[in-house]
This record gives C-alpha cells, structure tokens and sequence, in this order.
C-alpha cells in the first residue's frame, strides 16, 4: 500500500495542520517508508486471534479500574484559568466557532 | 399529523443521548450539577492538562447495566473505551472518550404503542461516553470571539441507538416518548430536556416498499418531543420533493430551525468528519461479571409493565386506570402509599386520577409536589369510607388542605383532615331523623315534583334530591336521602 499526496493533505486536513509542498512531499515519503514496514506486519495471518484491546492485557487479565459516583473536586476555576490566554466572566475565550 | 405519502415508505432510526444521573463526572470527581457558574465544574481531567488520567465512575456503570436489563438487551462482559477525535474548542482533549466496536449494551428493544397499535423497536446498542463543553457566542461574536464553558465536559452520557425500525414521525416520538418514561423511571436520566438531558438525533430516509433503504439524513440534537415530530415531519417532505422533482438524496447531517420549521444542511459526506476511532490506552476493558449484574438487577426498581398487571390483579384496577397510575414512579409510589395506608383501592384509583390529577394540572403541578401527601389523602378517604363526609364535603375538605398544607406539619393526618372537616362543618348528615325532617319540608315545598313523580316522571326524583342535598348544604348522606326520599313518596 502505498500513499499519495492527497492522502497526505487530508491527513493534514484532519489533524490541522498547515504543510508546504516541501513538507508534503517529505511527509509522504516517510510514511510510505512506515508503511512498508506494516507491511511486513500485515503479512501475519491474524484471523483466528481476538484483537487486542490493551497492551497490558498480554501481561495480565487487569479489569478497568472504577471509583465511586462521589463528588470529590471544589471550584478551581482561579487557578485552571491562570494560563487561558484570553478570558471574561469564566469563559475561556476562543477564536470565533462559526456552526 | 402524520401521513404516510402515498407510494412512498418511510424509514427513521434513533440515536438518543440520554445524561446519566450521577453526582459525578463520568471520568473525574467534579459535580454535575445544571446550571453552575462557568468553569466552576471542571477539573483538571475535563480540561485535559497534560499528566491527567481519566478514572471511570462506577455509578455511571451501574446506571448503564441497570438500562440494559430493563431493554432486554445483552450486558458485555467486556466493552472496550475508544477514541473518538475532532477538533472543536469545547472538546480541549481533542478526542471524545466514547465506545466503538465493544459497546456495554447490545440489543434490546422498546415497546411502543401508536394509536391503540403495539409496535416493538429493536435496539442495536446503548455505549457510555463523555459529553463535551459549551461554546456561547451570544454578546461575545462582535468581538470575534467565542466563549468556552467546560462545566458539562465529561457529564456521563448513554447513548441509545435504534435500528431503522420506524416508519413515520408519529412511530418515532411514541419510541423517545416511551424511552424517556422509561429511563426517568428506573431513575437513571432526570429527562429534563431544557437542560439538555435527553437529546436526539434522527435519521431519515424514503423509498419505494420493498426496495433497498434509501440515502438518509442525520437530524441533530432536537430537544423536544414537538420539534422531533416536526424536524422528521420537514425532512420527509424535502427528501420526497428532491427525488419527484428528479433530484437525489445526498447523505449528510441537518440542523432544524425551530423558528423556522425547516431542516438546513450543517456538513455533507464529502467533508464528514472521519474521527478515526481507537482503543484509548489510558482505559482498560470495562469488565462487567455476572455477580455485578446480579447486584444491579436486585436494586432495580419494579418496571411499569409488571406493575401495571400487579395493580389490575392485587387492586382490582381496570387496564386504563392502573395505566394512569403507572404513568410515573412517584404517581405509583403515591396510589400505593394511599393504600398501603388504608384507603379503599378503587376508591383511591378513582380519586387519584380524577380530583388529585385535576387539581395538579391546575396548578401546573408534579405529583412530587403535591401539598397534600400521601398520609393525609388517605385518611381524607377513610372519612368518606366511614361515612363521616360525603364526596361533595370531602373535595371541600381536600381544597382546604391543598390550599393550607403548612397545618399539616406536626400533625397526624387523620387529625389533620377531621379538623379541617370539624372547622368547615362539613361532617355528613346520617341521622335518619335529620334528613327525614328535611326531606318532610322538601315534599312540601315542591308539590309540583311531587305530583310530577307520581305522574310518572323519573326525573322528577333527581330534582327532588338535589332540592334536599341543597338544604343539607350539600352535607346529607345521599344513600340515605335516596332510601328516605324513595320511602316517602311511595308511601
């Protein structure tokens, strides 16, 4: 399997990020190199495995861990808005969203 | 309202996002609660910096198997949390923990009945997954900025989705309908849905009968059991215009315009979003065992269904009236309560969902609310049971107290209910000579009736009786007003 230049710009779209074609030619070129390695991966036959949800569960049967329904937080709004770049009234404030 | 278009069928699955009760958030210890300041609500998990790890609430576990039971449907042993990634302001982790191919519920299906006519409505699934935060732009657009409120990131949610199982608008506000009484029942949704806590999402399409299903649209987040009907109602008529005037359905996700009443286009498939699902590696397989279940299921609360027969046999109610009284947990709990506190069983039926109902609906009331509990109701029934009121004198009585609840405090309820029945003399008249004395001075008053119900005129009585309750003042027992009555004119 092998990549395109579309490919590369949609994945760009997607994680929103501006390349030049410099960078997009770049980019492609190294993940065609990754991808040949899955590849060689793909190549296993996996049909007759239950896919693996977790990597720890290889090591060991661990459950989710659970807490109970407690409030257990207090306002904190001073401090986690200390580093907002641009607030007012408690909001963070963001470039416009338009829906 | 809801006509199927001639020659066409109608196809309309659910997605329903229904918020889980709990005190907490489903991966954090902040409060849920509506309505709080800005940010007041959330953590450093719901804000996602860096070095925070989502640990899962067990209550919105339980709320999920607790859903699962109730629908029939199968509890996964093992479900697994995935990532589901956009990028939006009120999202600050960029992805959304939610669950893909292992949900924790599988199947089940919802009754529903439509003009006197059972229908049932498949499940395919019900997932746990976090909300997101809000974006306000009200007075904030001028300034080119929009404001984030992450209060509601991680409200647990329950996300119930259908098969394509409907067939009209009517078919699927009887589901929302049906599944919003039953998730306020088993007390794992508050449903209020001003607030947000029960939105949904439909997805509609038409086609021929018996041909392949057609293109659908996506209606997002409506609100209301009325914008529903009407979102699916526009969409129907649009997807049908579009294809008799030779156009084809494109699939994409449309907002309705309530104001409006109209669906408009919010993003096609072509730029869909393509969230790219994983398993998230901060959370393990939630792994549910059969003893949990067990446990779950114990604490659950009766379902309307069976109760409803319960109330038909142990009560002796008719279908429609223990329907009515099953209409909400609280107005069961109540008509029990009443029994269980002595009052006559159809008694209580009969003045539960006629007097209680009305007066509750007058003044915009849920029973919750009612100022006349379930003690002092019932012993207001004892007194008509004993003959001490009649039915006129009690409803006065049960007015008195609606209107004066703060006597109740302190007071035991059969005090409470004799002395508003003593301070308003409302006590019935029994004594035989009482009414005898008055029914004497009734017949000769109104010789004309008299003569008219010896002529033959059964209506005549009933004037005759009414005459006598009036001179009572409406306090006469009217058994016995109809026995004396009956005694002294056939004499």
């Amino acid at each position: 399997m092998s990549l395109t230049s579309d490919d590369i710009h949609r994945l760009a779209k997607l994680a929103r990020i501006n390349i030049t074609p410099v960078e997009t030619e770049r980019t492609l070129r190294e993940l065609n190199n990754i991808f040949s390695m899955v590849e060689t991966l793909q190549a296993v036959d996996t049909a007759h495995l239950v896919p693996l949800c977790h990597p720890i569960a290889i090591i060991q049967e661990m459950p989710l861990r659970l807490r109970d329904d407690a409030v257990t937080e207090t306002n904190a709004r001073e401090a986690n808005m200390v580093n907002a770049p641009q607030q007012e009234n408690g909001l963070f404030l963001v470039p416009k969203v338009l829906e | 309202m809801s006509t199927t278009p001639a020659g066409w069928e109608v196809v309309i699955g659910l997605e329903t996002h229904t918020q889980l009760s709990t005190a907490s958030k489903i991966f954090s210890g902040s409060a849920t609660t509506f309505g709080a300041a800005p940010n007041t609500q959330a953590n450093v998990v719901d804000l996602a910096l860096p070095g925070t790890l989502p640990v899962m609430n067990r209550g919105a576990v339980e709320k999920a198997i607790m859903f699962g039971l109730a629908v029939n449907g199968t509890i996964a042993p093992h479900s697994v949390f995935a990532r589901k990634n956009y990028f939006y302001p009120d999202l600050p982790k960029g992805y959304q923990i939610s669950q893909f191919e292992l949900p924790v519920v599988v199947g089940g299906k919802v009754g529903i009945v439509l003009d006197g006519v059972e229908k049932t409505v498949q499940l395919t699934r019900a997932h746990l997954e976090e909300d997101a935060g809000k974006s306000l732009h009200e007075g904030l657009d001028t300034m080119g900025v929009s404001g984030i409120d992450l209060n509601r990131a991680g409200t647990p949610l329950l996300e119930i989705v259908t098969e394509p199982d409907m067939r009209s608008a009517a078919e699927a506000v009887a589901y929302a309908k049906a599944l919003h009484g039953l998730v306020t029942w088993l007390g794992i949704c508050d449903g209020n849905m001003q607030e947000g806590s029960f939105r949904c999402d439909a997805n509609v399409s038409i086609r021929k009968p018996g041909a392949p299903l057609g293109t659908r649209c996506e209606i997002k987040n409506v609100n209301s059991f009325r914008f529903l009907e009407r979102a699916i109602e526009y969409e129907i008529r649009r997807q049908i215009e579009l294809i008799e005037d030779g156009g084809r359905v494109v699939q994409e996700t449309r907002l309705y315009d309530a104001d409006r009443d109209e669906t408009r286009s919010m993003r096609s498939k072509e730029d869909a979003m393509d969230y790219r699902y994983f398993p998230d590696p901060d959370l393990l397989p939630l792994v549910i065992d059969a003893a949990w279940i067990e446990r779950v299921k114990s604490a659950m609360p009766e379902l309307f269904e069976p109760m409803r027969e319960r109330f038909m046999s142990q009560y002796g109610l008719s279908m429609y009236d223990a329907g009515l009284l099953t209409s909400s947990r609280s107005t069961a709990r109540y008509y029990e309560d009443v029994v269980i506190l002595g009052a006559d069983a159809s008694l209580a039926a009969k003045w539960i969902t006629g007097t209680l109902f009305a007066r509750l609906s007058l003044d915009g009331l849920n029973i919750d609310r009612c100022p006349v509990n379930s003690g002092i109701f019932a012993s207001l029934l004892k007194r008509i049971s004993d003959n001490t009121i009649n039915s006129t004198g009690a409803k006065q009585v049960f007015e008195n107290l609606w209107n004066a609840p703060q006597n109740q405090d302190g007071m035991r309820s059969l005090q409470s209910v004799d002395n508003s029945i003593a301070k308003h003399g409302l006590e019935q008249v029994s004594d035989t000579g009482a009414i005898e004395k008055i029914v004497d001075d009734v017949l000769a008053a109104n010789q004309k009736s008299v003569d008219e119900f010896k002529a033959g005129k059964e209506k005549a009585f009933q004037s005759l009786v009414g005459q006598v309750m009036k001179a009572s003042n409406g306090k006469a027992n009217p058994a016995q007003v109809n026995e004396i009555l009956k005694k002294k004119l056939s004499g």
